[in-house]
């Protein structure tokens, strides 16, 4: 299988300013995106993930490295990069003036695509994308959710492969976030090669079948979505104990429960934490033998981890803790 | 390669189109442009302009017109600026960097279409100068040829405005910087008094300003009260000095615009 998206060693260096010191907002990223998958760069605002989708679409030039696009160099072909991708951005970037139709319309005009067949493929698309009744409406009137569909749609008008989504979700209410899923698994059931990069694990587990995480400019670990929660440790069952004084017998209880190595203790706040393999059903016996020896229970719960468990795991460090100047454009 | 025949030419005409057809769709913008220059006109011509003699006499009304128009092609670098930036910050410019489309046509559409929506704003400038008896008293060939020379300039004020709108963090400051700009240039100037009234120091600059000199073209095109500071040569070949002033800053300005858009997401 041939590779859609290869980069090798890419570095981005934003100069120093006035009260900051140089920010390396890549240091050396390698990716390879075989044609027909998805990829999820995962990682938290600053870790580079803007500033590698802007490279890959040529709206930045790498300062280090290499990167092929659709099999163009992405520096000295960048208008054949162009031609084969698709970019839909964080902020909804639609002309707010313009109704969608007349948005639709330009980008596809702009794809050098005919007229006749733009004003085909205007209407093709609000069609797709539940836009219609809107489609005369200019873009100021639309709702988040409206304004990055179109904005989607606006990244299709050429029919690209290759479809580059920075952050597709962000700042939608939880509606709108499934339905941009179901939008996204759609054209992926096409064919479509696509690169997303998202804040959150659950959204990549949703979406892609091989997940980057990115960290401080670099790759640190990549994979599936089952493999990296592997790595993470999987889920987790949380238990907070009513007394403090029971702490100690619920560790030797949970121990038995899930095996002596994989139960963490925190006396202070009485919260146990085991690392489970069988789900639901070892939270029901968790329940069971902690009630058969009259413990009492504030919490329980069954934990999946989280972008900031992935983070913890790998890095050491919490996604807040990371500096977050490198997202500088 | 397909570059060569869709080409440059036809995006440029698309993003024309786009610019002229977020016109009606912020009315508001092109009615304040207007009415801040009918206010000028109001202003000058019924509140001050009593108190402004002109040493060869002459109308106040028609020596104020063509001040008026210079002064709002002057503006026009703000209109420009404050859409550029507008366009920077919501993302669109991005989009269109990420778009197989010349890169010369973000800026060749929004300088045409500017040019565009200033001859609007002129045409019914003029008509509001005949309102209150501003007139043409040259042919129609030197009127045509003063219209092309306000639009000419207004197209290189376009230019300016695009570098300015690339240059600053957000529209409000392109507002800002573009207002504390053009303000002084137009008021240093020929636009609202004879020149000769003007403290001396500000003589030499009053009559080199290309504010000054597209006035003093426009109003010896039109064949109305022209009052002149002295022999220099701006007095005395205000045409010609516009047009040099026009080359020099198109080529200061046009190629540090073009620069500022490539580079724009570095």
């Amino acid at each position: 299988m041939t590779n859609a998206i290869e980069a090798q060693g890419l570095v981005k260096i934003y100069p120093a300013r006035r009260g900051s010191s140089e920010v390396r907002a890549l240091d050396g990223v390698d990716l390879a995106v075989p044609e027909g998958t998805i990829l999820g760069l995962l990682g938290p605002n600053g870790a580079g993930k803007t500033t590698t989708v802007r490279i890959l679409t040529t709206l930045l030039r790498p300062d280090g490295g290499s990167a092929r696009v659709a099999g163009f160099d992405v520096v000295k072909q960048a208008q054949n990069v162009r031609r084969a991708i698709g970019l839909s951005g964080q902020y909804a970037a639609v002309d707010e003036n313009l109704t969608g139709w007349e948005n639709l319309y330009m980008f596809g005009r702009l794809y050098e695509i005919p007229k006749a067949e733009a004003k085909k493929r205007a209407d093709e698309l609000l069609e797709q994308f539940n836009l219609s009744d809107a489609g005369g409406r200019p873009v100021k009137t639309y709702s988040g959710g409206m304004r990055r569909r179109l904005d989607l749609a606006g990244a299709l008008t050429g029919r690209p492969n290759l479809l580059f989504l920075d952050e597709p979700t962000t700042g939608l209410d939880p509606r709108s976030r499934l339905g941009m899923w179901d939008v996204i698994r759609d054209l992926v059931r096409e064919g479509t090669t696509l690169l997303l990069t998202t804040q959150y694990l659950e959204e990549a587990d949703e979406l892609a079948d091989t997940i980057a995480v990115v960290d401080t400019g670099k790759i640190i670990a990549q994979g599936t979505a089952d493999e990296l929660k592997a790595q993470v440790g999987g889920e987790r069952i949380e238990v907070v104990v009513s007394d403090r004084k029971a702490v100690d017998q619920a560790l030797e209880l949970l121990k038995g429960v899930f095996g002596h190595d994989d139960v963490d203790m925190d006396a202070h706040t009485r919260r146990l934490t085991g690392s489970s393999s069988g789900g639901a059903q070892q939270l029901v016996e968790v329940v069971r033998v902690l009630g058969e020896d009259g413990i009492s229970i504030d919490d329980v719960a069954l934990r999946r981890p989280t972008l900031d468990d992935v983070f913890l795991t790998l890095t050491g460090h919490h996604t807040e803790d990371v500096d977050t100047e490198g997202s500088v454009g | 390669m397909s570059a060569l025949q869709a080409g440059p030419l036809s995006d440029a005409m698309v993003i024309t189109w786009r610019n002229l057809k977020r016109i009606p769709r912020i009315p508001e913008l092109a009615i304040f442009a207007i009415l801040q220059s009918i206010m000028f006109v109001l202003l000058f011509a019924f509140v001050f302009g009593g108190a402004i003699p002109l040493p060869d006499g002459g109308d106040y009304k028609e020596f104020l017109m063509p001040g008026i128009f210079a002064q709002t092609i002057a503006f026009a670098s703000a209109t420009t600026a404050i859409g550029m930036a507008e366009d920077m910050s919501k993302g669109l410019i991005d989009r269109f960097r990420s778009l197989p489309m010349a890169r010369s046509a973000v800026l060749a559409g929004r300088t045409v279409a500017d040019t565009i929506y200033q001859a609007g704003i002129l045409v019914v400038l003029m008509l509001a100068g005949l309102v209150v008896g501003w007139r043409v008293n040259n042919g129609f060939a030197q009127f045509v040829l003063a219209v092309i020379l306000l639009l000419a300039f207004a197209h290189v004020m376009a230019w300016i405005g695009i570098w300015i709108g690339l240059s600053v963090p957000n529209t409000e400051t392109a507002q800002q910087l573009t207002f504390v700009t053009i303000f002084p240039l137009t008021f240093v100037s020929n636009v609202f008094v004879p020149p000769s009234s003007l403290p001396a120091i500000l003589q030499p600059i009053a009559e080199w300003n290309p504010v000054s000199t597209l006035t003093a073209a426009t109003r010896e095109l039109f064949g109305n009260p022209n009052p002149y500071v002295g022999d220099g040569f701006p007095s005395q070949y205000p045409i010609l000095v516009t047009i040099g002033w026009m080359v020099v800053l198109l080529a200061v300005f046009a190629p540090m615009a073009i620069r500022k858009y490539r580079d724009a997401s570095k």
